[in-house]
Parts: C-alpha cells; sequence; structure tokens
C-alpha cells in the first residue's frame, strides 16, 4: 500500500517536474520588432501591500495610469512588502533584470539604495516618490517626486473649521472648546507641514481653533494610531485627523461617534458616521508622465511637484452625514482660489495666522539641500508666503506654529 | 497495547512508535511529504485562484533560480538565515527556549551601526569592521545572557523574558533612529563607512560571496562544536535531563550561561554580517522576523547544522518563490504566508509518520 501511494506521488512529481522544465524553457526574448510602448515595462516597490492606505493609494494612481496609457497587465511589475534596507536595492536590480525601462519606489527610506542602483544603471530612469536626495545627487537617471499635498490638507481643515462651527452654533461646544487632536508618525516636515497646512484650514473658518498633536513614532501602526486617537478623544479634542497609515485613527473615530478629516483615500466604508473628508495625493499623473517621456525618450524632471491643477492634489467625496451642510460648495470656491493663486496656505502676510510667539513669520531658513547634518541652507519666506514644495518637491515647513500644541515632540 | 478478548469494537488502526527508520526511508517521507504540499498548492492556486498550476510552479521556480542574481539572493538570503539558526540551536538543543533571537540579533545590528555611524570616516575601514564585529557580538552577548543569568540564579521563565528582551532591543532602535536623524524622518539610509569588502572579483558580481564563506565556516564550526567538544556534549546531557546533569556533575548554571554567550556571540555575527555585508543601515524592520523563522529551521534541521542547510534552503525557497508568484500573478501577498503554511505543515505533519507508524486492523478475530 505504502509502495504504490510512494510510486504514485513520484511519478506525479517526475511529470510535474518535467513541466516546470519545459516551462522554463521557453521563455526567450521574442518581437524586437515592436515599438517602444509594447516594449515599456514600469516596475514598482512598495513598502507594504495594500492593507496600508499609504501604499494602496500608490497601487490605484498606478492601475489608473496603467489604464490610461494602455499598458498591459504584464508591463507593469510590483513587487511589495520591500523593506528599507538591501531588498530595496535587489528589487530594484530584480526589476531591471526583468526588462523594466522606469523604477518607481514608494518609500523615503528606500531613497539611498535606489540611489545605489541608479548610479550602477544608467540607462534605466528611477523615480522615487517622497525622497530628497534627487536634486543634489547629479545623476541623469534618478528622479524625486511629490505633491503639494498641503493645499489638500488646507482644503480638508477647511472642512473640520466647518464642522466645528457647526457644533459650536449647535451648542454641542463653546468656541473656546474647539480643539482638534492630530495623530502623527514622526516630527518630521512632511507630517509637521501637513498638520499645519490642516489647521491653517480650519482656522481660515474658525479662528478660535487649536490643535494637539500626538506622534506615534511609526508610519504604520494601527494599535499605536487607535490609542493615540483615543488619548486625543479623551482629551477633549471634538474632531480627529491623522498622518499615519493605518486604520487606527479613523476606526477609534467611528467607535467613539467623534468626527474624522482622513488621508491617503475615502474612508467612508468603514466609518459612514463619522467620515467627513480624505485629502490625498493622486500619483496616478505622475506615474502617467514619467512613463510618457520614457517612451518618447525625453527627459524626466529632477524633482516633480504635483498640484490641485496637475490633478495630483485631490480630495474625495464630502460625506453629508459627517460634514456640516454645504461643505462642499465653500470647498469647491476655496479650490479655486488656490488654483488661482489668490490665496496663499503659508501666507505669513495675514494677521493672526501664522504666528510663532504671536509674531508673524517673517524669515525662516530650511532645510533644502540634504546633508548629512540637515544644516538649514534656504531662505525660504519671501513675497509674504512661506514657498513651500517650490525649492524641492518634498515638504520642508516644520516650524511649530501658535495654536498647534506637540503633546509628545520626542519622535 | 494490550487487547480484551471480549467482543468491542476495535478501532480502524491504532498507531505505535516506529523504531529508528534508515535515513533514506526517512528523507523520502520527508520528500514526499514537500511534494505532496507542493501538489496541494497548485490545487489550491486553480480552485481559488483559477490560474495555471504550471505556471504557478513554474514562477515559484523561477523566482528563486530564475537568473543568476536571483540564485546569489537566495544564497545570501540562506546565509544570514542559517547564521541566526546556528545561533539559537545550542540554546534549543539544551531545551532553553530563547526565543530573543530577533533581539539579540537586532540589539548587534544597532551597535555595529553605531560603530560606523560614530567612528566612520575617522577609522580606517579595516579596523573600523573588527570594532563592529567586537560591539555586535558583545552586544548580542549581553542580550542573550541578560535572560540566561535570570534563569539559571532565579529560574525565571526564559520564554517570556527573551520575548521581552526583543520589544526592548526594537524600542531602543526606534530611540536612536530619532536620536541619529534630526530631520525626523527615521530613515538613517544607507552609511558610506564599515563595508565588509567583496572577494573574488569576477566570480562574486553580487558581492555576497564572503558572507556566504563566513556563514559556510560558521556552519562547520558548530557542527564541530556540538558534536566533538567537551561542551557539546554537556549541552545534549542538560538537554536531556538536567537531574542527569547534575548527577554526573555537570555544572548546570554554568551551561546555560556558557551556552547563551555561544547564541549571542553567533547572533552578533549574523547582526554584524547584516551591517555590514548588506544594509549598512538599520529601521525597526531589520531582522525582518528571522529571529522567529530560524527558531523552525533549527527544529526542522534537528539541530544538526547541515541539516539546517536544507530547512533553510527551504525556507528561503518558499519565500523568494512565492514572493515572485504574488508578483506575476497580481495577487494579495498573503498568499505567499499560505503557501508555506502549507508547506510547513505537511512537513511537520510527515515527521509523525516517521516517528509512528498506523496498524490498520483488518477484520476482527483474524489477528
Amino acid at each position: 500500500m505504502f509502495k504504490k501511494i510512494l510510486s504514485l506521488v513520484l511519478a506525479i512529481a517526475m511529470i510535474a517536474s518535467l513541466c516546470i522544465a519545459f516551462a522554463a524553457c521557453d521563455n526567450g526574448n521574442g518581437g524586437d520588432d515592436a515599438d517602444a510602448k509594447d516594449d515599456f515595462k514600469l516596475g514598482v516597490i512598495l513598502l507594504h501591500d495594500e492593507f496600508s492606505t499609504y501604499d494602496l493609494n500608490f497601487m490605484n494612481g498606478i492601475e489608473e495610469a496603467r489604464v490610461a496609457l494602455g499598458l498591459s497587465e504584464d508591463q507593469v511589475i510590483i513587487k511589495k512588502n520591500i523593506p528599507e534596507s538591501n531588498d530595496c536595492y535587489e528589487a530594484a536590480c530584480d526589476l531591471i533584470d526583468e526588462g523594466c525601462d522606469v523604477i518607481f519606489a514608494d518609500s523615503f527610506g528606500h531613497e539611498t539604495y535606489l540611489l545605489k542602483a541608479a548610479k550602477e544603471n544608467p540607462e534605466v530612469e528611477f523615480c522615487h516618490a517622497t525622497g530628497t536626495m534627487a536634486h543634489t545627487a547629479g545623476l541623469a537617471n534618478f528622479h524625486n517626486a511629490f505633491a503639494a499635498i498641503y493645499e489638500g490638507r488646507y482644503l480638508a481643515g477647511v472642512a473640520a473649521g466647518l464642522k466645528l462651527n457647526e457644533m459650536i452654533e449647535n451648542g454641542e461646544i463653546t468656541a473656546d472648546q474647539a480643539k482638534m487632536g492630530y495623530v502623527g508618525a514622526f516630527t518630521y516636515a512632511e507630517v509637521m507641514s501637513g498638520y499645519t497646512s490642516f489647521y491653517l484650514g480650519a482656522k481660515s473658518v474658525c479662528p478660535s481653533v487649536t490643535m494637539d498633536v500626538q506622534f506615534t513614532g511609526s508610519w504604520y501602526d494601527e494599535a499605536a494610531e487607535k490609542t493615540t486617537a483615543l488619548a486625543l478623544i479623551n482629551g477633549g479634542c471634538v474632531l480627529i485627523s491623522q498622518h499615519a497609515d493605518s486604520m487606527g485613527a479613523p476606526t477609534a473615530c467611528q467607535d467613539n461617534g467623534v468626527p474624522n478629516v482622513s488621508y491617503n483615500g475615502s474612508t467612508v466604508a468603514d466609518c459612514p458616521d463619522t467620515f467627513i473628508v480624505a485629502s490625498r495625493i493622486n500619483w496616478a499623473p505622475y506615474i502617467k508622465y514619467i512613463c510618457e517621456q520614457n517612451m518618447a525618450g525625453k527627459e524626466i524632471a529632477v524633482d516633480w511637484t504635483g498640484t490641485i491643477a496637475t490633478g495630483s492634489v485631490v480630495l474625495t467625496d464630502v460625506n453629508t452625514k459627517a460634514a456640516a451642510a454645504g461643505t462642499a460648495e465653500v470647498l469647491a470656491e476655496v479650490k479655486a482660489q488656490l488654483e488661482a493663486g489668490t490665496l496663499r496656505v503659508f501666507d505669513t502676510a495675514r494677521d493672526n495666522f501664522i504666528t510663532v510667539n504671536n509674531e508673524k513669520l517673517t524669515s525662516y531658513k530650511a532645510d533644502v539641500d540634504t546633508d548629512d547634518a540637515f544644516t538649514p541652507d534656504t531662505e525660504v519666506v519671501s513675497g509674504g508666503y512661506f514657498h513651500e514644495s517650490e525649492y524641492r518637491s518634498a515638504p520642508y515647513f516644520n516650524v511649530t506654529i501658535d495654536g498647534i500644541t506637540l503633546l509628545n515632540a520626542e519622535y | 497495547m494490550a487487547k480484551n478478548t471480549t467482543r468491542t469494537r476495535e478501532p480502524l488502526f491504532h498507531v505505535a512508535k516506529r523504531g529508528q527508520m534508515p535515513l533514506w526511508k526517512s528523507l523520502a517521507i520527508r520528500i514526499c511529504a514537500i511534494l505532496a504540499a507542493l501538489l496541494f498548492c497548485g490545487v489550491l492556486c486553480i480552485v481559488v485562484l483559477g490560474k495555471n498550476p504550471i505556471s504557478f510552479y513554474d514562477n515559484m521556480f523561477k523566482g528563486v533560480f530564475g537568473t543568476k542574481r536571483r540564485i546569489w539572493k537566495m544564497l545570501k538570503d540562506l546565509a544570514v538565515l542559517l547564521c541566526v539558526s546556528l545561533a539559537v540551536t545550542p540554546a534549543f538543543k539544551m531545551r532553553y527556549w530563547n526565543i530573543g533571537a530577533e533581539g539579540q540579533v537586532h540589539m548587534s545590528c544597532l551597535a555595529s551601526v553605531a560603530c560606523a555611524f560614530y567612528l566612520g570616516g575617522s577609522v580606517p575601514n579595516n579596523l573600523l569592521l573588527v570594532i563592529m564585529l567586537l560591539a555586535a557580538i558583545t552586544a548580542g552577548a549581553i542580550w542573550a545572557v541578560i535572560p540566561a543569568i535570570f534563569k539559571a540564579i532565579w529560574n525565571t521563565n526564559e520564554t517570556l523574558f527573551t520575548l521581552m528582551m526583543n520589544y526592548i532591543a526594537t524600542s531602543l532602535v526606534a530611540f536612536f533612529l530619532v536620536v541619529w536623524v534630526p530631520s525626523g524622518s527615521s530613515a538613517l539610509g544607507e552609511l558610506s563607512a564599515g563595508w565588509l569588502p567583496t572577494i573574488g572579483g569576477a566570480i562574486d558580481k553580487y558581492g555576497y560571496l564572503l558572507l556566504v564563506l563566513i556563514v559556510a565556516l560558521l556552519t562547520v564550526a558548530m557542527f564541530i562544536y556540538l558534536k566533538y567538544s567537551k561542551h557539546g556534549y554537556e549541552i545534549s546531557v542538560v538537554g536531556e535531563s538536567r537531574k542527569t546533569a547534575c548527577y554526573i556533575g555537570i555544572n548546570v548554571k554554568k551551561v546555560i550561561i556558557r551556552t547563551l554567550i555561544v547564541s549571542g556571540v553567533l547572533c552578533g555575527i549574523a547582526g554584524f554580517l547584516i551591517v555590514s555585508a548588506l544594509d549598512h543601515s538599520i529601521t525597526v524592520d531589520t531582522v525582518g522576523g528571522r529571529g522567529f523563522t530560524a527558531i523552525m529551521v533549527s527544529w526542522l534541521g534537528k539541530f544538526n547544522p547541515f541539516v539546517m542547510i536544507l530547512t533553510s534552503f527551504l525556507m528561503v525557497f518558499l519565500q523568494q518563490g512565492s514572493d515572485q508568484v504574488v508578483s506575476a500573478f497580481r495577487i494579495n501577498d498573503t498568499f505567499t504566508s499560505i503557501v508555506t503554511g502549507i508547506i510547513l505543515f505537511f512537513i511537520i505533519g510527515c515527521e509523525f509518520f516517521i516517528n509512528y507508524k498506523l496498524i490498520f486492523h483488518k477484520k476482527e478475530g483474524k489477528k
């Protein structure tokens, strides 16, 4: 009996291995007469997978771009869960072996490893989201990209401010109690720029608003984000927003009936009663841009900043169940002003808006060119506003302004 | 098995312990188990994913052996995993449940990176490498020996203790990342100093040869240590029975502490190799669960360093192969875990048939 089974299993195994061997052989490179578009391949390196709102946002953008460009599924190779280590370099090299012409990576910590791969493979284009080194690296095939997401945050902040106004009018809170809570990842410019623009948006419609910010010390830690949101709620915050990548904060809000302004995408499916609106970066325009440039044999910009106008900074639909009445109309109006350039988010000239120790911000040196010591090198306040994302795509606003309290700044 | 002569319903079969099975037979059973598991995965592939199983096996295979680079990547991952597995082996052989290899390696990485961070550029690279190695070994040994001392003296539970030490290590790494990266991003990036040199010129195109050779040497050394040294003998005796060990005059406390220092030193070497040969940096995920996978490698390999080469290959093969399947099929990454889980289930399940046999009862009264 046992021998019979054994021989059967072995026979099947042999057949299977033969099939594998044959399948592995017919993998020659055919079709050299195809045009640039059919030959083109995009390789993508993601830090996590679709369970992270951050990476999901990239995956959606890539898929949107792929469909728009008419590329087949085989022309986009995605590698998920690639840590910020030598694995990133290995993944990039492996994608090159698979014939990718452009390689895109989505996490800040991928940068040095991607840079290494870029140096060794000058014929392949490397595009890195959120990074800071391209404009000083001096490599023709290494590029950074980000979006002026502070504009989207500002709009989301306006929606939050309107909600606070509604709560004040309904007598649920007094004007002094209009305190928002913000779950941040690290005290990093990207986060600080984000929560400050969110706060300014709220302040532009609800002048008495204040905000507490608490950091989790991790970009993705569902438990910590949830408990941090709860701590903020218990500390008297009546509205929560977040800059971290899990569903922790939105779920805490839904569980406690506290309005939530989300990030990276709509969380309305899981939080139907509390989700107001979310801002997100739509990466599709950038992905489309880099693919098109490469196919046409043109150069990709060293440092690319997406805006509302390029379709890179977008808001989700307003959830009328949670948002204040008329929010969508106000947002459309403010959006038009931002697009026209008549409204500046970091408007340092405006009274009672951006102040540090009750004084207006008139000058600030930011660390734009990355060096080991992180020395501030560029004056970024001029012409009455803070020039965010203009000298390089990644944010560099890292001033703590009046009205915002950092509950734990050690991260 | 005593049998009743009265009319009782006899079970269909009963289980009996096997004697020593010849090596070829037990190996054959294991290979069958792996093949059966792969077949099962193929069936799952058709039923759940609706994909061609041939393409599943094809991708699995190509993901590991498809290109020269992938073979080297496999060898490099195998070497690192094997190194951590070698580190946990003596402790497990002694029945000391050290699940803290993750933290011990992490601390070693931290120590190495700290040396490269502070001394990089001011001392020659070779000297820096020596300092990094010593720091890593010290850190690993300290992290391993703290629970060992508590175990030896106060008989604390080493499983919980070593597990907790992992969390402390992770938090320490997070802390130093905040200190070292003033911009607040906690992404240190590659350091420019403290790189392990590459050897072999053209043969070593991908630069992992030295790493692989070092681990190969360690494997042989560990085999000799466990099999032929007095220490190795003492470890087996303490593992089999602590009372016997006391009776024949082995100082159990001393053996526990000494063995854990050996473990820690090997974790230190693993951490040093990860930093100097691969990452040149550190994050909270640098060890990436290898400290836990290593336990499985060590157990499946029956604490034999040479068999552990095979078991770590199996782990790396499954990971790398199913990663390729996930990428090629555009499916969720959890598929990797499912495949790994199924195959391990079959392998561990087949141990049952190696240690026990089923005796089927044909007809009543005939026996």
